[in-house]
């Protein structure tokens, strides 16, 4: 571990927001297409007949 | 009379490289990987983020703003491969007129747009303290913009044309030639004289520190599985889909539907 502490890890030397902002949006990318495809799962089940 | 030789026995059969051609084979098939992408893109992901954020050092000419390459590197990578594999996929779709190779080039295209933005976005952050800007029109980041503009297009196009097969065969030629961009991005650092900066790994050597070059490598890794659970997922769901009409996926969907 190279950080002495919670706030120097968050801090990233200054470089916080371009760090955090990077990793951040990547994240809530993956998050939001993994939301997207179990939503489309629910709507191909509308395919079975319930007949 | 010379008896035929027997090919009855399974063991004796050359390997059907059709096998999986089959929906219903290869659904079942990808059924099967799609756990498994996603446990290795899961285990990787958290080891790759460990290794990069709290154990790498920081660099002794960008401080910790380099870190973004853990994620920024993967995926630009991502982002041209796959686009060759959209674009091969969408010629075998053309050539052999098959549905499942189009099925394929088609799941990959949001994929493939979400990890160039990243690669922009990430990009343009990484920019701002290292040059002083968040964008600049050299020829890599102007490339990798195009790129975007391909994956944009292909989808829009797909969208446009209300015949699918029409549509498919349409988007697959805008992908095939946009191919030639892919080159261009990649050796662009090496053609012109961009800002961004050149590769820091080749075959033969590299730049970096052992743990920064780990972690980078494990973040690949992690992005590939997630490409490949999140294309599989759409490809496996489109098959349900289009096929709605067969015995097999209506059963299948009757098992989907019970709670187990």
């Amino acid at each position: 571990m190279i950080w002495g502490s919670f706030a120097d890890f968050i801090n990233m030397n200054g470089y916080g927001p371009y760090v955090w902002g990077s990793f951040g949006v990547t994240f809530a990318l993956f998050v939001m297409e993994f939301i997207i495809l179990r939503r489309e799962k629910t709507n191909v089940m509308l395919f079975e007949d319930k007949s | 009379m010379v008896t035929q030789p027997s090919f009855e026995k399974s063991s004796d059969k050359p390997f059907n490289w059709f096998l999986f051609a089959a929906p219903s084979r290869f659904y079942f098939l990808v059924k099967k990987l799609i756990p498994v992408c996603w446990t290795l893109a899961i285990i990787l992901g958290i080891t790759g983020l460990v290794l990069g954020l709290l154990f790498a050092p920081t660099d002794a000419v960008q401080g910790d703003s380099y870190r973004i390459i853990f994620i920024h590197v993967p995926s630009a990578w991502m982002s041209m491969v796959l686009y060759v594999a959209m674009a091969f996929w969408g010629a075998i779709g053309l050539i052999f007129n098959a549905r499942l190779a189009y099925r394929l080039s088609n799941s990959i295209a949001i994929t493939g747009a979400i990890m160039t933005f990243i690669a922009l976005w990430t990009g343009a952050l990484w920019g701002k303290p290292t040059w002083g800007t968040w964008w600049v029109w050299d020829a890599r980041l102007t490339s990798e913009l195009i790129l975007l503009f391909l994956y944009i297009g292909y989808l829009s196009l797909y969208n446009a044309i209300d015949d699918q097969r029409k549509a498919l065969k349409a988007s697959s030629l805008l992908a095939i030639i946009g191919v030639v961009n892919v080159p261009i991005i990649y050796f662009s650092v090496k053609w012109w004289n961009t800002l961004h900066q050149g590769a820091s790994i080749t075959l033969t050597k590299t730049s970096m520190d052992s743990k920064m070059l780990l972690a980078m490598l494990i973040m690949t890794f992690a992005f590939w599985a997630y490409a490949f659970a999140v294309v599989l997922t759409r490809v496996n769901l489109k098959t349900l889909e289009e096929e709605s009409h067969t015995d097999w996926v209506q059963n299948e969907l009757k098992q989907l539907g019970t709670p187990s």
